[in-house]
């Protein structure tokens, strides 16, 4: 009976659970509360004010997918969907050079010489596997959305696919909100899909409004309020005093927490503060 | 892309004769509906409509590239336009980049016009003084676009250039100026100068500002759920930036803080009762054109002053940390006291001061 085929005891999903892998922020401490890194298999919506870092994330997590499996990672191959024009090529070369530089430092002088060489240890090696898409509206967003499906069967390497930002068209162009509301909740429920057909992350950037609650006004993510439930995990990214943070908003495993982490010349790094701490709420 | 037409995609026709008679005639009609809404619409099997919607999508889907041939392509045009100030061109990784919106924000009379009028002078020169050789569409929306102190600027900064005959009207002469009067003006300018750009060789484009066209506009608040004025040329100033691959300069005004503005989660909660933050908020001002605005721009400068100096801050940048140069206006434009800069975190990057600095003793 077909109807049976799709349904699988909690027992068995729980064994797929313990299997599921992660790809790393390239920051320790942000990588220790999401107990790994970022979920492959499932949707992850990331958000925060201007220049917090969220393109930055998004470039780290496309160049450390690429890590070979033998040094920890996936080998995998990234989709990065640009709809603003943030993505800068030579950041992401930078990016990629500080990666593999991090690989490298687990070697003795000797091997390294020797490892350095590789073909595929070179950052256009790394940028070579990122496939970029600029969307210019909200028509090619869906489109692509839609595509990827065909894609991804021809791509099979891809381990990540990162939006950035899903927000930005969608607050352009859109008179009849229910509309958008229907749209977006179908563009949701694909990405659900692909990531679980293909077991690989979805990352979507968000950008941030005001909104007012309790009395006063408060930062929130984009998109309103149906969008916020479309997402299986959400991490806000945002200041506290002169540090970045993250924290986990919304996760169906893990527990609310916060990690501190910085950007900096080599990509997504761990705070160098001395007072960092990661925090439990 | 959006505007693809359904009849040319290759349908089989009986569909297409369906869209057509339903009046959905580019993509962009097609995918605005959920597959649901078009299954009910056509009248055909949902099998139907799913295949027809991936065809369009594929279709209507811009096609893509690694990162690797994007660099490439792009590595021909050089990438940016220095300043001619060190410690800035290094922050930056050598200048004002090309295909992205730098937005420069300050209080009133702290420098913005002067910098801009030096960059359009700077894009003029011929590129072995360091220039893009080419036009400027300068768009002076408060009438302070001044010719008499833009060649004052080159004389002092560029005297060799400038003493030849014929140079400095020939600069000059590549400057176009233009003043809108609203932003339906500004918005039809920015139309009819997509294709131009390119036919005229346009290296630079100048807007000088944005908050002048808005601000007459619409007094409604961009936290409401109205229209912001601004979007449609937002995103028109963008995609012109990138398929022109020029720089894009907007200038943008400050305002002083109301209690409505939001610095907080609602997971952050127990932080706001600090009295003393509140206090040393409110003598903050922060930039017009609100937070939407502010995701968009690549390149944030903000032109600030505080403990008797002025100093450009390097706002937002995805290519450098934060970063703040003591700067002077003088003859030649605006000079960097220093090139090494003092590095700046947390709270301070976004700040903009206007304090410590008595007009009336100048």
């Amino acid at each position: 009976m077909a109807i049976i085929k799709l349904l699988r005891t909690a027992w068995d999903m729980l064994s797929e659970e313990q299997m599921q892998q992660h790809i790393t922020t390239g920051c320790e401490d942000l990588d220790h509360i999401l107990r790994g890194g970022i979920h492959c298999g499932e949707v992850t919506e990331v958000g925060g004010v201007p220049g917090i870092g969220k393109t930055q994330l998004g470039i780290q997590l496309a160049v450390n997918v690429q890590i070979p499996v033998e040094y920890g990672g996936h080998g995998g191959q990234a989709v990065y969907i640009d709809t603003e024009g943030s993505f800068m090529v030579e950041r992401a070369h930078q990016i990629a050079e500080g990666c593999i530089n991090g690989i490298l430092d687990n070697f003795t002088d000797h091997d390294r010489k020797i490892l350095a060489c590789q073909e595929w240890m070179q950052p256009n090696s790394f940028l070579s596997n990122i496939f970029y898409f600029r969307i210019c509206s909200y028509t090619e967003q869906i489109a692509v959305t839609n595509y990827l499906e065909k894609f991804l069967k021809e791509h099979k390497d891809v381990k990540i696919v990162v939006i950035d930002s899903v927000t930005f068209h969608f607050r352009q162009d859109f008179d009849d909100l229910a509309c958008r509301t229907r749209i977006l909740s179908g563009m949701s429920l694909k990405l659900m899909k692909l990531a679980k057909t293909n077991n690989l992350a979805v990352v979507l950037l968000n950008q941030v409004t005001t909104k007012y609650t309790e009395g006063s006004f408060h930062l929130t993510l984009a998109l309103g309020d149906s969008w916020s439930h479309s997402c299986t995990n959400r991490i806000i990214l945002y200041w506290n005093a002169n540090e970045r943070y993250a924290y986990i908003d919304k996760s169906p495993s893990l527990p609310s927490a916060s990690a501190p982490y910085s950007v900096t010349s080599k990509g997504i790094r761990n705070s160098t503060s001395h007072c960092k701490r990661v925090r439990m709420m | 892309m959006s505007n693809k037409l359904i009849s040319q995609m290759g349908l089989p026709p009986s569909l297409s004769h369906v869209f057509a008679a339903r009046s959905i005639i580019t993509a962009k009609d097609a995918l605005s509906l959920p597959e649901f809404d078009l299954m009910a619409l056509l009248d055909v099997p949902l099998a139907h409509a799913r295949s027809a919607v991936a065809r369009i999508s594929e279709i209507a889907c811009p096609p893509y590239q690694t990162a690797l041939s994007l660099m490439e392509d792009r590595a021909g045009s050089g990438g940016h336009l220095p300043t001619m100030l060190r410690g800035l061109d290094d922050a930056l990784c050598g200048g004002i980049p090309f295909g992205a919106l730098t937005e420069l924000v300050g209080p009133p009379g702290i420098g913005k016009t002067q910098f801009c009028l030096k960059l359009s002078l700077l894009a003029t020169l011929p590129a072995c003084y360091g220039g893009l050789n080419g036009r400027v569409i300068y768009i002076d929306t408060e009438s302070k676009f001044s010719s008499r102190r833009m060649i004052e600027i080159g004389e002092n900064s560029f005297p060799q250039i400038f003493r030849s005959e014929g140079l400095a009207p020939k600069m000059a002469g590549r400057i176009i100026v233009m003043r809108p009067t609203s932003l339906s003006d500004f918005t039809d300018s920015l139309q009819q100068m997509k294709l131009s750009l390119l036919q005229h060789e346009v290296k630079l484009l100048i807007v000088d500002s944005m908050a002048a066209l808005v601000s007459g506009e619409n007094e409604r608040s961009e936290g409401g759920p109205g229209r912001h004025p601004l979007r449609s040329s937002l995103s028109f100033l963008k995609s012109l930036a990138e398929f022109s691959r020029i720089p894009v300069v907007v200038t943008n005004q400050v305002r002083s803080q109301s209690k409505d503005e939001a610095y907080y989660h609602t997971f952050q909660e127990e932080r706001k009762d600090n009295c003393q933050n509140s206090e040393k908020f409110e003598s903050h001002l922060i930039a017009a054109l609100g937070i939407q605005w502010a995701h968009a721009v690549t390149v944030r400068l903000v032109f600030e002053a505080h403990s008797g100096q002025k100093f450009i801050k390097v706002a937002k940048s995805p290519m450098s940390p934060a970063i703040a140069f003591p700067f002077i206006v003088e003859s030649s434009g605006i000079s960097l006291l220093s090139d090494e800069g003092i590095d700046v975190t947390g709270p301070e990057i976004n700040t903009i001061r206007n304090q410590g600095q008595n007009i009336l003793s100048q």
